[in-house]
């Protein structure tokens, strides 16, 4: 069931997910000062590479995302934590944040942006963990006779 | 010194990178990092000689109390000094004992992040702190007893290890809590000086059987002893490091370092004493049946820790004397017998000292080793083990409770302990010479060196004892003894110890000579010995299985809907008791909408009755979408746009999965009974009002004062954001945001896991299928 093969499906999910991501992208920077954030932006980079699934199927999914969802959710968690080191360099309290200006293009960074982006990985890899794992159940449905559907 | 610690993880992690660049040599690097740590501690030497206290101070979450601060003094060097210099010694050894094994790169991170556990635990001064560090050591110890995963005997060795020792860990949190309520603070600096509050706290009796459990599981005392010979499973230079030198007696250290808060009560001393003195005499007893070095070793370390910890139940000056020269001639003596024993054993390709003789011929330098360590074993002079074993005794004529029944238990152990040091250090090296499955030669000298090393010091202390004094007296200033100073000298006179020594000499000679008919009597309690506390432990981990079985059909039954009848109703108890029995009621209630927003409302009840009642599936999704999506109109409504943003892609997501599911889900049909409906509908109209009722009454009532006000003043100033609700997460309350980010991945790991797990359980049903491949 995998894989549409429709004509526009497939169209739309090629034109749709490199806007999905910049949009997702545009959604976790601005987070901190506007609506966004990385969880939703996780949620909507997700959605993307959903429909690319349904369109293409989950190898070309692989090869578009390069990395296993589940190393996603793993280096999310390890952004997680490693943002809560430079605190500890400067002898701060736990989890402090601390602010960076970057001199050229004025951008702040900080490290409640890699913790947002640690959200963000774990996010994508975790919705697109259970979807995968989903999606290879099936195609083994499809492969063999169904055992639990009567 | 924290970061250094802290960094060993790091050079932990490194190690697979580290040998890629080193090779073999790769070992000697690492053991770089001890090496230098050691050299440190020798630096401040001065200080702690001086009687001074060094108080490295890190505040870490100092919202919670919790300090990475590092407390130095005559206990924790003592212990830190062993950790990095045996430490240094294994990695050097196991460089050439695990030569070329494939996993060596793993074995490095582990043991090296034991290392750092390992300090961090006698280092630290906060209760937390310490416990994290102790928990640390159960883990690394777990992987490395169970280093050669193909074994299932070694892991079932290494599970049983986790297990009880993490099974005291438990206790011993709780201990903790109960002892920073107790003593009104985390620090272990401040509770060993509030001795006399704690000791009359009401709190006393329970926290103290707490912190037992916990020292007397990680320290093999009896009934808990039998995880340690099961860990000899483990490589060697493990053994001789976790297993004899420091984590096992991490909970001696435990015991040492609380003696001043806890110590000196009637409870305190015949418990620590019989149990100790118990532990040694079981200990001593259970080694001689054995034919196995490693295991011989391991029940005389069982026997040893029983003895440490006896000490400090006894607790008199004098006994903690002996508690400091008999830890630190163990550690020495206990290291390099091991190190011989894997040495033996790589060389001759068995662990049966029976197997071996005559071995003196061919590696003689081994032999001169293991003769110096065994003598200490032996508590013969002129070593640091003599000294040790008379200070034992003469401590134990000094007990008032049990005197006829702890004396008699230690002079068991100690005849016994010589026989096990005849049999590890003679056996193998004199009589005639046998065939091995190897032939032996000289190891080299990589193996060689550490125990040398140990058993020189062993030698060098034992002669010169006067060197420890000035130790001696810093550490006991730390476990809470009274006296200035301290002369040790090796000869004492004829007195009762010596006596005693002498008769534990002549018996364990005799054990010796006879120790193969001994042996074969022995054979014959083996039914009676295989109904000690390890079969308790083996019932115990059935009865749990039982347990999990039987409640697992109760709750985990895997219909979805009890799952949710049993967590609404613990909710509607909990919140419902809150609310009515704690809070009043008392609520203005106002129907001043507009008519969008009752359009939105109207539509969110109509999109849920209708999902109740639709006959068929996509249209009881398309009316739960029509509810999601009205929520998150009024989101939109009520200007919280993140919440909406989040809630219309959650609904959209929710639609994927839904049509990826759809086609697997069991036809849509009626399969509850009008009964179960009716239950089924009182308890959700029951919900659904007790949750109306709490949000009027939060809304209504103002009782708290509302923390929405700080985050939206100090979003801007503190956080530097405007969007106060992702400032919360990832600044705030990022902490939170943290933990949720590991529930949802456990949760995905969870799915994957479960799909998974039923395609391997349709692929054992049908062992013609090809097995799955992970390409995920």
């Amino acid at each position: 069931m995998v894989r549409s093969g429709t004509l526009i499906l497939n169209v739309a999910a090629r034109l749709l997910l490199p806007l999905q991501l910049l949009f997702s992208l545009f959604l976790l920077l601005r987070g901190h000062d506007e609506p966004g954030g990385g969880f939703i932006a996780g949620l909507v980079a997700a959605g993307g590479f959903a429909l690319y699934l349904f369109a293409y199927g989950r190898r070309a999914m692989h090869a578009m995302l390069k990395v296993s969802p589940r190393d996603l959710v793993g280096m999310g968690l390890l952004l997680g934590v490693v943002s809560t080191l430079p605190a500890w360099w400067h002898g701060d309290p736990f989890f402090t944040a601390q602010w960076w200006t970057i001199p050229v293009i004025d951008f702040k960074a900080s490290t409640p942006l890699i913790f947002d982006i640690g959200v963000y990985l774990v996010v994508l890899g975790s919705v697109l963990t259970a979807i995968t794992a989903l999606v290879k159940t099936d195609h083994e449905d499809d492969a063999r006779e169904v055992p639990w559907s009567r | 010194m924290q970061l250094a610690v802290l960094g060993g993880f790091v050079v932990a992690g490194m190690a697979p990178l580290l040998h890629h660049w080193f090779g073999a040599r790769t070992p000697l690097v690492m053991a770089l990092l001890p090496a230098a740590l050691a050299l440190w501690l020798l630096g401040q030497w001065p200080t702690i000689a001086a009687g001074e206290v060094l108080l490295l101070e890190w505040a870490w979450v100092p919202g919670l109390e919790i300090t990475l601060t590092f407390l130095i003094d005559g206990l924790a060097w003592l212990f830190a000094l062993l950790i990095t210099v045996i430490g240094a010694l294994v990695l050097v050894y196991s460089g050439d004992y695990l030569r070329g094994h494939r996993d060596l790169p793993r074995f490095l991170v582990v043991i090296t992040a034991f290392m750092m556990s390992m300090l961090g635990l006698v280092l630290a001064d906060n209760l937390v702190t310490l416990f994290v560090f102790w928990e640390l050591t159960s883990i690394t110890s777990y992987l490395l007893i169970g280093f050669n995963h193909t074994d299932l005997s070694a892991r079932k060795a290494a599970l049983q290890g986790l297990i009880v020792t993490v099974g005291g860990g438990l206790a011993l949190i709780a201990g903790f809590v109960m002892l920073a309520v107790a003593g009104d603070s985390w620090s272990l600096a401040e509770l060993t000086t509030r001795g006399e509050a704690l000791r009359a706290h009401a709190l006393y009796p329970p926290l103290l059987i707490c912190v037992l459990v916990g020292a007397f599981t990680k320290s093999a005392q009896f009934p808990f002893h039998f995880w340690l010979p099961n860990a000899m499973a483990a490589p060697t230079p493990v053994s001789a490091y976790l297993h004899s030198a420091t984590m096992v007696k991490a909970g001696v250290y435990l015991l040492a370092r609380l003696h001043p808060a806890l110590g000196g009560t009637e409870v305190w001393v015949v418990t620590l004493s019989l149990v100790g003195a118990l532990t040694m005499a079981t200990g001593a007893f259970l080694a001689i049946r054995h034919t196995n070095i490693k295991k011989l070793l391991a029940y005389s370390t069982v026997m040893a820790l029983g003895t440490l910890t006896m000490l400090l139940g006894i607790g008199t000056d004098g006994a903690l004397v002996a508690f400091v020269v008999f830890l630190l001639a163990h550690s020495l003596y206990k290291g390099a017998l091991f190190l011989v024993a894997g040495i033996l054993d790589h060389e001759t390709g068995t662990k049966d000292v029976t197997a071996m003789g005559g071995l003196r011929h061919t590696m003689p330098l081994t032999a001169a080793v293991a003769l110096v360590a065994g003598l200490s074993l032996a508590g013969l002079p002129p070593l640091l083990g003599f000294l040790g074993k008379e200070l034992m005794f003469e401590s134990v004529l000094e007990v008032d409770a049990y005197r006829p029944l702890i004396l008699l238990l230690a002079f068991v152990a100690a005849f016994l302990t010589l026989a096990v040091a005849a049999i590890v250090a003679l056996r193998p090296f004199f009589g005639a010479s046998r065939q091995t499955p190897k032939v032996p030669h000289e190891p080299p000298w990589g193996l060689l060196a550490g125990p040398a090393l140990l058993a020189t010091l062993s030698l060098l202390a034992g002669l010169v004892p006067g060197m420890l004094d000035d130790l001696v007296v810093a550490t006991m200033a730390a476990i809470g003894a009274g006296e200035a100073s301290v002369h040790l000298a090796l000869w004492h006179g004829v007195n009762l110890p010596l006596a005693l020594s002498l008769a534990s000499l002549l018996l364990g000679g005799l054990v010796f000579r006879h120790w193969d008919r001994l042996r074969g009597r022995l054979a014959r309690l083996e039914p009676i010995i295989a109904r000690g506390p390890e079969a308790g432990y083996e019932a115990l981990m059935r009865g749990l299985v039982r347990v999990a079985e039987w409640q697992t059909g109760m709750l985990q039954n895997g219909y979805i809907r009890n799952y949710l009848v049993m967590t609404l109703l613990v909710l509607l108890g909990l919140v419902g008791h809150a609310l009515f029995f704690r809070h009043s009621l008392d609520f203005a209630l106002s129907l001043d909408l507009y008519f969008h927003e009752a359009v939105a409302a109207g539509l969110m009840v109509a999109g849920a009755v209708a999902a109740c009642v639709m006959r068929s599936r996509l249209a009881a999704v398309a009316a739960l979408g029509i509810m999601g999506f009205s929520i998150a109109l009024t989101f939109v409504l009520f200007s919280a746009p993140d919440l909406a943003i989040t809630q219309l892609l959650v609904e959209t997501l929710t639609v994927i999965l839904l049509v990826l599911v759809l086609f697997r889900l069991p036809r849509f049909a009626t399969l509850s009974t009008p009964q179960e409906r009716l239950r089924d509908l009182v308890v959700a109209t029951l919900v659904g009002g007790m949750v109306t009722l709490l949000m009027l009454s939060v809304l209504g009532g103002e009782r708290l004062p509302r923390i929405s006000d700080y985050m939206v003043a100090n979003s801007q100033p503190l956080g530097h954001g405007h969007n106060i609700v992702n400032v919360i997460l990832v600044d705030f309350r990022a902490l939170d945001t943290l933990g949720e980010m590991f529930v949802l991945a456990l949760a995905a790991i969870g799915v994957y896991a479960m799909l998974r797990f039923h395609a391997g359980e349709y692929d054992a049903r049908r062992p013609a299928a090809p097995p799955e491949r992970d390409d995920g």
